[in-house]
This record gives C-alpha cells, structure tokens and sequence, in this order.
C-alpha cells in the first residue's frame, strides 16, 4: 500500500515532471525558451510569488485562508516608499524592518479577528483585503511612490549580482523558502500547524494551543507580504497604491494549490511550493514568446487553482475507498 | 404528567422547555433591527451633512448605481442561508456583459446577444454547483477560483479594450417607471418575490431547513443536491442579468466591470444579518441592509470623503457586521 | 476481600455524572491495583465508558474523588491525566493523520520553547526502540494517515509508554482488530501488566475478558454492581449480573391483528457495514432489533431509508420490490425513519418546533408549492395534543425542549407523514423514564393501527416488552431471530455478544 508521503512525493515529482515537460514543448517551438537568459525572466518573476506563497501555505496548511496579502503587501511597501521620500536619510535597508513590521503587524490583525470572534478567515480577509487597500490610498493621499524616491540601492538587488549573474531578490526569495522548510520541519511551532491543521479537534486535546498557532501563522502571512512588499519596490522601483500587490493573492493561492497544499489543512511541503510557483513562472514567460496576449493570465490562474482542487478532491476520493476496503467485515 | 390534551399546554414543567422569550424580545432582538437602525440614524446623520438627503430622488438615483450589486444580494442571501456561498457573481456579471457585448458587436443581433449573456451567466452557475455538489468542494474555495477564472476570460474576450453596446441600449438607469429608475424597481419587485418565495414556499422553507441541518434535511427527504443547484442557477442567472444591466447604465463594457463587486454583495448580506454559518436570514434584512450601504456611500460622496475611505468602511463594516450579527444570534439561542 | 492487598493504584470514591440533569453515572466506588488487568462490563449505556473517560479527564464527575496511589488527585482534562501517568486508548484512537508515526508519539509531551528544534533523530530512535519492545513492525517515519485500526492502537500504546503510563485504559479496543492483531495486542498488555502497570479494559466479549483479565467489574444503569476475580464468575453470573435488573412493567401493546408483509428484505449487504441481512416485519408487528452497538443495525436502517443505500440484496414493501436510492423516495414508499442521533439527523436545532414537526410533509402544508400557515399550525397543533409534547410555544427553537419532547417532535414529523413502515433506531435513548413508558404506549398504539414497526434499541427491556420478534446482529450478520415466547435477556444476549472466531472469511 502506498503511503501519504509516497503519493506527496510522487505528487512534487509530477509537478516536476510537468515543468520539464511544458518547458521541452514551448522550447521546440521557441528554442530561445530553453535558453539561460530565459531561465533568469522565469526566475525574475517569481521571487515575489515565492515568498507569499510560503506564508499562503502555512495559512492554508492551518486550515485557514489569507486573501488580505495583496493589500498587505501594498500598505508595507507604501510605508517603506512614505519613508523613503519623506526621510531620505534614513538608512535604506530599514525599509525591510519597517515592511516586514507592518506587514506582520496586518496580518496579526486577521489573527486576532479569526481567533477572538471565531470567524471563518475567508470573510474577514475579505474584509481586511478591502480595509488594508484602503488604508493604502490614504495614507499615500493616492499618489504613486515614484521611481527618483526609491533608493538605489535597493533597486539594485533586483539588477546586481552577487553570483552567476542571478539578482539578489532571487537568492532572498529562495532563502525564505529554505528557512520555511526549516521551520515547518524542524521547529515545534512549525510542525504543531501541521497538526492543528491535520485534526483541529484534537489539537487542544494534545496541549496544542490553537490560539497561539493561528495569530502566529497569521503574522508569518503578513510579514511575508510585508517582505514581498519591499521586494516590488526593489523590482519595479515605484510603490502604486492601486497597482502594487492587486490580485497577488490570487497568483499566490494558484501556486500553493498546484504545489499540493491541501485545502482541507495539514498536507503540503515547501519543495511542492516552490515547484508550484517556478511552474506558474513559467507559464508566464512562455506567455509573451508564444504571442499569447498577457491578458489570459488571470484565466490561466483561475483553471489552475480549479484543476488542482478537482486532483485533490480525487487524490482523497481515492484514499477513502482505499481505507473502506480495508476496513472489517 | 400532563392530561391536557385537546390544546398544547401552554405552561411547561421547567426541564420539558425553556420558558418562551418574550414577544418583544423576539421582535426587536434580531439583525435586522439593527440594519434599520442604523438606516435611520443613517438618513438622520446624512440629512443633517446636505440637505440632498431629504431629496428622495438624490437618494434614488444614486441607488441606481447600486442596484445590479443590490440584485445578486438578494439571491446571494439564500444560498448563504443554504449554507453554502458563492463569490464569483461580480466576476459573473462581467464575463456574461463581455460575452454579450462581443456578441452583439460581431452583428449577432441583439435577442441572441442578450440570450448569450444570460446563457453564459446559468452555465457559470451551473459549473460552480457541479463543483460543490458533485465534486463536493467547499464552495468558498470552489468560487475564489471561478472568480478568478471568469473574470480571466472576460479580460481574454475584451482584452483592455471597452466595448461599446448601442445607443438605445442605453441607459435603463434613466428608465423612470412611476418615477423610479427601473434599476430599483427591479430590484424592489424582486426582493418582494425572493422575499415571498424564501418566507412562504416550500422551496424556502427547506432552504432554512438544509443550512440548519443539511444531514437531518437530507433523512427527511428534502432533495438537498437539487435545492443548492437550483440555487446555484439562479445566482448565475441574476449575475448575468445584473451584468446587462451594468452594460446598459456604463454604455460600454470592459473586463474589470463590478470589479470587487463581490465584497459589496457579501457586506449586504451580512448587513443585514445573514448567518454566515447558514439557516438564518432574510430578505428584508438584505433589502434594508441594501438601502443602508446606499446612505453611507452617497454620505461619503456628498460630505466629499475619498474614495479610499469608502474601501475601509466597507472592509470594516463587513467584519463588523458578522461579529454583530454573531453575537444577536447567540443570544437568541441558548 | 482486599484488606491485605497494597495501596490501590487509582481509587475511585463516590463518582457520579450528570449530563444535562440526567444521571449517567451514580456513586461508583473502585480500586484499581498495580499489576492488573480489570475489565470493565456492562450493556451499553450502563456507564462504563463514562466512568472510564472521567478517570481519564475527557469528563469531569458531577462528584467524588479520585486518589492516585494514595494521593487525592483532579484530573481536569487528558492533558493532566496525561501527566499523571493516565492514557486512555480510544477505540478510533485520535491521531493527526498528517504526521508521522514518531511524531503523534510526543505531541503533546514535549517541553520547550515554540523555536525549540525538534529532535527528529533521537525522537525516531525512542519511537523504534518502543515499537521494538511492543515488538510490532511499524515504520515510525511514515505518516499515520492509512495505518490500520490495529496499529494506530499499537501507536497510542507505544504512546502511553513514551510517557511512561502507569494506567492504560483500553476502550474496546478489540472491536475492529482481526484475531491475530487482538493476539499480539493481548500479549503486550500481559507484558504490561507483569510490569506493574495497571489496565482498564472495556469489552463486550466476554472469552475475551476471561483470556486477559484478573479483575472484572460489571456496571449496570449507572451504577457498579459487583467486583470480583474473574474466576470466581461463571458467563451466565455475568451476564445476570449485567442484565439483572427487574424487568419494568411496561405496559405491552394492545392485541393486534398481524397482517400482510409490509417490509421484505432479502440479502441485504453493503461492504464494510453488513450482508446477508434478511427479514420481514408484519402489518401490526413490532420486531426488535438488538445487538451491541456497532453490530451494523444503524447500518441496515440507514440502507433501508436510503441514506446510504445497500449494494445488495432486494427490498419488497408491500410485495412489491423497490429500490431506494434516497430518503424522498424511502418517504414515498410509505416508510418513516428516526434515527439514532437526533442532534445530527434528526432536529433542526435552532428552528420551531411547528417547522421542525411540518419538515418531511411539504405536501400536507402546502398547496402549489405555497406554504399554508394555518393548515401548519393546525397539523403542529394537532401533533402536540396527540404525543402530548410539553412545550411554552410552537414558535420556539426545538432546541429549547428537553430530549423526551425534542424526541416526540420528530416521531410526530413522521406520523403526519402516514408511515406504513416504522423504522425507529433507539428511540428512547436519553430520555426520562417517565417520558419512556409514553413512548412505549406510542409505539404499541402505532402497531395497533396497523403499521409495520421495526425497533432498534440496546435496552433488552424495552425489547422484551414491546417485540412480537426479535432479531439479533452481531458484527454485521443476523445472528438470531427469537420468537415472542423465546427471546429473553439471555438468548438476546448470548446472540448478540460476537464470537470472534471466523473474522478472516468475513473480511
């Protein structure tokens, strides 16, 4: 009999299977797909992705949803970007504290509005994805964050290169991730959402304090925005307070839900993740190359998430018959 | 032991029943008391910013705006009470205008482009039913991703571009019946029949019975899958008629037609104290809840408040609304 | 009898439990010593398993005390009992299915910060050495999502040995394990118990508690009515034991006349659950079905109305064969359901009593689709009268009732809907006694007026004094049909406890 690790591996490697394969079939129609520069376009386009769909996943792994990212990643990056030109002098890398500090400050909100009001998290994302943009707009008085206010230097680490020509963010989006599987694998914390998550019943039975885990997991999701948030200022060098962050957390549930993320809770790895979002990078890459007009994005996302719910869905129908034949009489 | 037996006994023993509450208790403790009052203080606030707020045609005109989103309110309201929900209309709405737009601009004529629309809009439905009935998929996952995928292929029908739809297919928010732009006589008409329908039919009641109770409505022969996909149906069908209406009132179509639509359609509902859980709510709470949005919004304009603070209410509101309503309700029950 | 025996290892003083004002559990004194296996007995809802769960924190006791070898202590959740050295194995023991095996061993036991590393190394190492000393082969690195019952129980005992329990509570534990598996279980609790640890076990098979146990205490409604060394006890003192109660005068069902078959079914089987079920209920007839809980008599009921239909097997109502493929078209048959758990399936809690009554007839209540209040309210008015449901008014949420009236509605949701076939499943559980000897009148007059009535209930009493017939299930298979004149608490019981022998050609 197979085990649940089994098929999850089986399951990361079909991922795989699925990028080589969509990346050999453009390629032979646009040999220029398969070449290195191409690789780093892919690879540009992810880091964002990347290190929100490592706090997506933690939230959905709990059994819980975030769709505030987006407007938590635009309200963390307008404050860096409000700094920036208000106080130039400041030292610039304190945009990232001041990011990742809002952002977690965010996402604690959700926390505490799911655990204290014991709200479904969908409505009150829901809620908070409109409060957050909001609060965007007023903050900035509506304005954009233009590129002359943005330092340099920070704008850099999306250009210069510490090695192999590839840009800092992408070394930083990957260090998110090795730190995630860390903390999901070998810290308490990370492995009582897995439990929380796996049978939220039982959880307080086994001394797991369901309140704790859920405001942390929260925070985790929001700093992260706050992260990628400061990261799209390095990138695109501007802050928009209607642009930046807008159906981010879209791309971000598409990625994690092909990574094998169940939505049911406590299933769901890190290396599944990140082939989840290299695969959506790809896809976008290919987009432009094979003259398909950017405007199928959304649509692509949408199937995505739809076909990897329908592959869940039966990857468990399967499960149960198995454990039904198994069982007496 | 009782010997009464030609009437219920009206006294009970203690530890057969809790002693009923009492008649106001049940009239006034309730959501929807809550949303008419806040309409009132609402209107009271708003008359004393401008004197536009006593002008029932102002009031009306700008519900015209609201009015499509007001609409799948309504029909939204009952599938919540199913317990189930769907946030896909506002995507809905713009994949079926798209889809009629493009329709009539290839020179398919205009009964056909609109039978396009509404078609679109009950497959639509019908695809996010298949996937929560038949799949057995949480709807509210099943329909952040059908949002996304709808709205996707609107933007892939329309591209960036706006469609124009004919002159005379203009304006049906300048459409006066008695007086009243015809957006807000529908959706007057309609509440009173989805009011009627969910408070005096069959098909309502056991819309009650399956978001209390979907096991227990299932062992007493209600046809659960069916009720929800009818369900389904209709929410497609109103979004997709909301969506022509929209066309009709903007004069062209784009992708992003009733973007974040959906958020204004759930705060209705909440509004005016639908239980997210499921089993309660009613019409006349989305129908007042409906109203009140109107008078905050137009409040903000008139008292001249960024757009951007009317995000923030509307997000504060929503989660505002469900801890309130939450909380009527656990009162009401012990 | 025990003067000269050491320090008990738990004893337990005066335990008593209340739920929702109904006593499940009355002053139950017990000592539990070192190094022994005591089995626990009783029918079901005899307390047993609720006074278990209070040793074991799932529950608190309305009162008494419990002492730890000597020590008065308060176990107020399983966390505590847990650091008390108490685990109780349930029968689906509770596991997060996404961790792995080494995993559901500690959680809950560690210390340290949230930061803190996990251990994985030395964690597996502990996980294999106790997998080892149970000497069951499970790969601990595998997650516990499709483990088999059997070794999920290994893991919860390899658990309580990880926390070094000194008292192991096994609840049924033998229910779904294959003969071997209950082997090697019986072995490692041998094994325990020559380590001076202490175990509570709850069986209904009474070979079972013979082969393993030292001590047997046996419960009956509520109560401990004995404590013994099980050699002293022959089968038939336990089961008199279990059972004596005085039989209650009931007051039986009116002579009726018994008419035609109304419910033939024939081979009736649904994989997993039952098969082989074949039986028919007469116009006028009361047949029981009893069995212990989780023979599949739920099961059968369920297949019948069509909640979950059966793959075999035929079902004729009134001589015609039928297939029923969900409870609207049962309901159409002529056949009414109340299942077992009303909380589940049964009210629509926070819904009035008149609509929660009016639920499975829309077509009495309305014409054309349109609901007619008055004719509602006169049918909830009618039905309160009949079954005398005592209640402040029609308007108030169901759950506002006791069980008793909450019970009576929804047999009165079923009467307005004329039902032919009468399928009740335990339909006195959790009611007052008083408000029982109604519902027997009710039954007895429903058989009177011709209906075919088909009686699940645990309670042999209630059986006895109510079955033209008596059917037994065990372990998905009838296993007897006893005759008015035959059936007594005994042959009931003797059909109705398995035999755990043939389980593999089952399987």
């Amino acid at each position: 009999m197979t085990t649940l690790a089994q098929i999850m591996r089986r399951r990361e490697a079909g991922i795989a299977l699925m990028i080589i394969l969509f990346c050999l079939a453009v390629g032979a129609y646009k040999p220029q797909f398969l070449t290195l520069d191409s690789l780093r376009i892919i690879l540009l386009l992810t880091p964002l992705i990347m290190i929100g769909a490592m706090g997506q996943m933690l939230v959905i792994v709990a059994r819980h949803v975030d769709l505030s990212m987006g407007s938590m990643m635009a309200l963390a990056a307008m404050a860096s970007g409000m700094m920036f030109r208000y106080a130039p002098e400041v030292w610039w890398p304190l945009g990232f504290l001041l990011s990742i500090g809002v952002g977690m400050a965010l996402g604690l909100i959700n926390g505490l509005l799911v655990t204290a009001f014991r709200l479904p998290a969908i409505i009150v994302t829901l809620g908070t994805l409109n409060l957050y943009r909001g609060l965007t707009f007023i903050m900035s008085d509506a304005k954009q964050i233009d590129r002359q206010y943005v330092p340099s230097a920070l704008k850099a680490m999306s250009q210069t290169s510490p090695i192999l020509g590839i840009p800092w963010i992408i070394f930083m989006s990957f260090g998110v991730a090795l730190l995630t599987c860390w903390f999901v694998m070998h810290t308490r914390i990370g492995r009582q959402i897995y439990a929380l998550g796996s049978n939220p019943v039982a959880a307080p039975l086994r001394g797991i304090d369901v309140t704790r885990v859920t405001l942390i997991v929260f925070a985790i999701s929001g700093a992260l925005s706050g992260l990628a948030g400061i990261m799209y200022a390095s990138r695109w060098g501007f802050v928009n307070p209607s642009n930046t962050g807008n159906g981010f957390e879209f791309q971000v549930i598409a990625a994690v839900v092909i990574g094998g993320v169940s939505i049911n809770g406590g299933v769901g790895t890190v290396l599944g993740t990140v082939l989840g979002v290299i695969l959506l990078g790809c896809v976008a890459a290919a987009l432009p190359l094979l003259g398909i007009p950017g405007t199928t994005q959304n649509a692509i996302y949408g199937s995505v998430i739809l076909v990897a719910l329908m592959i869940d869905r039966l990857v468990r129908l399967q499960g149960q018959k198995r454990a039904l034949t198994g069982a007496r009489v | 032991m009782s010997t009464d037996t030609s009437a219920p006994p009206r006294i009970a023993v203690p530890r057969d029943a809790a002693p009923p509450r009492p008649a106001w208790h049940v009239l006034l403790v309730r959501p929807e008391t809550m949303t008419l009052t806040l309409l009132v203080i609402g209107i009271f606030a708003g008359s004393l910013l401008s004197e536009f707020f006593l002008d029932i045609n102002y009031i009306l005109k700008s519900f015209t705006i609201s009015a499509e989103f007001a609409i799948v309110a309504l029909v939204l309201t009952m599938v919540i009470i199913a317990g189930e929900i769907d946030l896909s209309p506002a995507a809905n709405m713009a994949l079926s205008a798209c889809l009629f737009a493009w329709a009539q601009d290839a020179g398919l004529g205009m009964p056909l482009a609109i039978a396009i629309g509404l078609g679109a809009g009950l497959l639509m439905g019908l695809f996010n039913g298949l996937m929560v009935i038949a799949l057995q998929l949480p709807s509210i996952i099943v329909t952040i991703g059908t949002l996304i995928l709808y709205r996707g292929l609107a933007q892939v029908i329309a591209g960036d571009k706006s469609i124009r739809v004919p002159e005379w297919y203009i304006g049906v928010d300048k459409i006066m019946v008695a007086g009243i732009p015809l957006p807000v006589v529908i959706f007057i008409g309609l509440s009173l029949v989805l009011g009627l329908v969910l408070g005096m039919t069959i098909f309502g009641r056991q819309i009650y019975l399956i978001g209390t109770n979907e096991e227990a409505a299932k062992h007493a022969g209600i046809r659960t899958r069916r009720i929800k996909m009818t369900l389904f149906l209709m929410m497609g069908l109103a979004s997709a008629f909301a969506g022509l209406m929209t066309a009709s009132r903007l004069g062209s179509v784009r992708y992003d037609l009733g973007l974040g639509g959906e958020l204004q359609m759930v705060l209705m509902a909440m509004l005016g104290g639908t239980y997210i859980f499921g089993g309660r709510g009613t019409i006349l709470g989305t129908f007042l809840a409906a109203w009140l949005l109107v008078i905050v919004s137009t409040g903000m304009i008139v008292a001249n408040v960024l757009p951007a603070w009317q995000l923030c209410v509307l997000g504060v509101l929503l989660i505002v609304s469900i801890i309130a309503t939450n909380f009527i309700y656990s009162r009401t029950q012990r | 009898m025990m003067a000269d025996q050491p320090t008990p290892m738990l004893s337990a003083r005066g335990i008593s439990k209340q739920f929702a004002g109904v006593e499940v559990l009355s002053d139950v004194d017990l000592d539990l010593m070192p190094g022994e296996i005591h089995a626990l007995l009783g029918e079901n809802g005899a307390g047993k398993s609720t006074f278990a769960k209070i040793i074991a924190g799932v529950h608190r006791p309305t009162r008494g005390t419990l002492a730890l070898n000597g020590a008065a202590v308060e176990v107020t959740n399983p966390i505590v009992a847990q650091r008390l050295g108490i685990t109780l194995i349930h029968q689906e023991p509770i596991s997060f299915p996404d961790l792995t095996v080494a995993e559901n061993l500690v959680l809950g036991r560690q210390d340290g910060a949230p930061l803190s590393r996990v251990p994985w190394g030395r964690m597996e190492q502990d996980a294999r050495r106790l997998m080892h000393l149970l000497g069951v082969e499970i790969d601990v690195t595998r997650t516990m999502r499709g483990l088999s019952i059997a070794d999920q129980q290994m893991v919860e005992i390899a658990r309580a040995l990880a926390s070094d329990s000194r008292l192991i509570i096994m609840d049924e534990p033998t229910a779904p394990l294959t003969p071997k598996e209950v082997a090697t279980l019986f072995t490692i609790a041998r094994r325990l118990r020559d380590e001076g640890r202490t175990i509570i076990f709850i069986s209904h098979r009474l070979e079972e508690v013979r082969a393993l146990c030292d001590r047997v205490t046996i419960f009956r409604d509520g109560a401990k009515v004995a404590t013994d060394t099980i050699a002293n006890l022959t089968d038939a003192d336990i089961i008199r034991l279990m059972i004596g109660r005085p039989l209650k005068e009931y007051m039986h069902k009116v002579g009726t006349v018994i008419g035609d078959v109304a419910l033939k079914v024939d081979g009736l089987g649904r994989a997993g659950l039952f098969r082989d079920i074949s039986f028919t209920v007469r116009k006028g007839e009361i047949v029981g079905l009893g069995g212990l809980v989780g023979a599949g008599r739920t099961d059968v009921a369920r297949a019948l109305f069509g909640v979950a239909p059966a793959d075999t097997g035929r079902i004729e109502v009134n001589g015609r064969e039928v297939r029923i493929a969900d409870p609207t078209e049962a309901i159409a048959l002529g056949l009414a359901f109340v299942p077992e758990d009303r909380a589940q399936a049964g009210i629509f809690r926070s819904l009035s009593v008149e609509h929660n009554i009016s639920a499975a007839v829309p077509g009495r209540i309305a014409s054309r689709g349109i609901i007619r209040r008055a004719l509602e309210k006169a049918l909830a008015v009618q039905s309160v009268a009949k079954l005398s449901i005592r209640l402040a008014t029609l308007r108030q949420p169901i759950g506002e009732l006791s069980g008793g009236n909450q019970q009576k509605a929804i047999l009165a949701r079923w009467l307005l809907t004329d039902p032919q076939v009468l399928i009740l499943d335990e339909p006195t559980r959790g009611i007052d006694i008083g408000v029982k000897a109604e519902f027997y009148d009710m039954i007895g007059q429903l058989a009177a007026d011709g209906r075919a009535i088909l009686l699940i209930s645990s309670e042999l009493p209630e059986l006895l004094a109510l079955c033209d017939r008596v059917l037994v299930m065990a372990e998905g298979r009838l296993t007897a049909e006893l005759p008015r004149g035959v059936a007594t608490q005994e042959t009931i019981m003797q059909a109705a406890v398995p035999r755990s022998a043939p389980r593999e050609a089952a399987a």
